[in-house]
């Protein structure tokens, strides 16, 4: 239930977001999830209906996933992440915090730990819409 | 597109009474060794205490206390395991005994992961043993936490000390509390880095000797307790 805390901040700053923009009713709200956190979207979907605010009573949560991406910083290779290599502790060490996989991910090249992580790290808040 | 997660960190805080960043200009002073006796003196004075180690590239506090094969409990985030009647959270739970070279915005992604999704719950104090130095980690708990102070620890080197002075100089001009300085390792009765502190206006709390009996004492909290610095720290621990 490691999403409930993330899905709280999504709410926080999405409640935020709507009082600053003077959104009476907020309609939809979309969230970008980044693949190397591993985030239970189902987990994530039922804490966000069990946090919303009265204001977001009819929001639609729009989940979207995006593909993790490395380049390393020494030879430049750049690569996606393949999760079938990563055992069972190794992924929820990640899970939990994202730059561990400094420690246990090495670029596929050279097998440099300084990589960059381009993409796909954790949850973005990427847009809400509502009625004024 | 807007990172989530700072904005629940001061609620994660609200119940904390106090938050001390023991901090350091460089590193090898005994910042590490300072805040660990400190959080375990505080516990043993019966408040409720959380430590916290900030130093992700090379945590140390795990090392003193003598943790091994512990797990944070998952509940609406994570629950930091009690160790030494204190809540202990460490990168060592996730890192283990493997290297984890992290560049600033690692770090700093890390320590808002950490800090967003850790329920620390009600504490009288929570202390943080920093990294060295004014970089990532110390600007962004500046920036997160608002009701933070710092205690500075320097050895009597002069070169400690010059680094020490560029940070109370920083944390002043951003009008950051500090608890004070901490001499550590003292190994004669100069009142030189005493003096310099009470030049710059700030409390100088207190000045630990240097002192073998703690090498022998790491991974046991019993006999840390007994050492000098330990009833040093306890001098210390009445004015923070």
């Amino acid at each position: 239930m490691h999403e409930w805390a993330l899905a709280e901040a999504v709410i926080t700053t999405a409640s935020q977001f709507a009082e600053k923009e003077g959104l009476k009713e907020v309609k939809e709200v979309t969230i970008k999830v980044g693949e190397l956190q591993q985030i239970e979207v189902d987990i994530l979907e039922f804490a966000l209906s069990q946090l919303k605010p009265a204001s977001f009573k009819d929001a639609k949560f729009r989940i979207t996933n995006e593909k993790a991406e490395f380049r390393c910083r020494v030879c430049g290779y750049e690569w996606l992440l393949k999760k079938e290599k990563l055992d069972k502790s190794t992924a929820e060490a990640i899970h939990f915090l994202p730059e561990i996989a400094h420690t246990y991910i090495k670029c596929p090249k050279c097998g440099s730990p300084d990589f960059e992580i381009l993409k796909g790290r954790g949850i973005w808040l990427e847009s809400i819409k509502g009625v004024k | 597109m807007v990172d989530p997660r700072t904005s629940v960190i001061s609620d994660r805080m609200r119940e904390i009474g106090k938050i001390v960043a023991v901090s350091s200009g460089k590193g090898g002073v005994g910042k590490s060794l300072v805040a660990t006796t400190l959080a375990l003196t505080l516990a043993k004075k019966g408040f409720t205490v959380g430590l916290f180690d900030l130093d992700f590239t090379s945590p140390s506090t795990h090392v003193i206390l003598g943790v091994e094969d512990l797990q944070p409990k998952e509940e609406k985030g994570i629950v930091p395991p009690v160790v030494h009647d204190m809540e202990y959270m460490s990168i060592v739970y996730y890192s283990g005994d493997y290297a984890t070279p992290l560049r600033g915005t690692d770090v700093s992604n890390a320590l808002i992961e950490l800090l967003s999704i850790t329920q620390w719950g009600k504490l009288d104090f929570l202390i943080i043993d920093m990294p060295p130095g004014i970089g990532d980690a110390t600007l962004d708990l500046i920036r997160l936490i608002k009701n933070i102070e710092f205690l500075i620890v320097t050895t009597p080197s002069q070169l400690a000390f010059e680094t020490v002075r560029k940070l109370a100089s920083l944390l002043e001009s951003l009008k950051i509390p500090m608890a004070g300085i901490v001499e550590n390792m003292k190994m004669n009765q100069s009142k030189n880095i005493q003096r310099q502190t009470e030049k710059l206006g700030l409390t100088f709390v207190g000045e630990i000797p240097y002192d073998l009996k703690v090498e022998e004492a790491i991974g046991n909290t019993d006999k840390l307790l007994k050492t000098v610095l330990a009833r040093k720290v306890g001098e210390i621990a009445a004015k923070v």
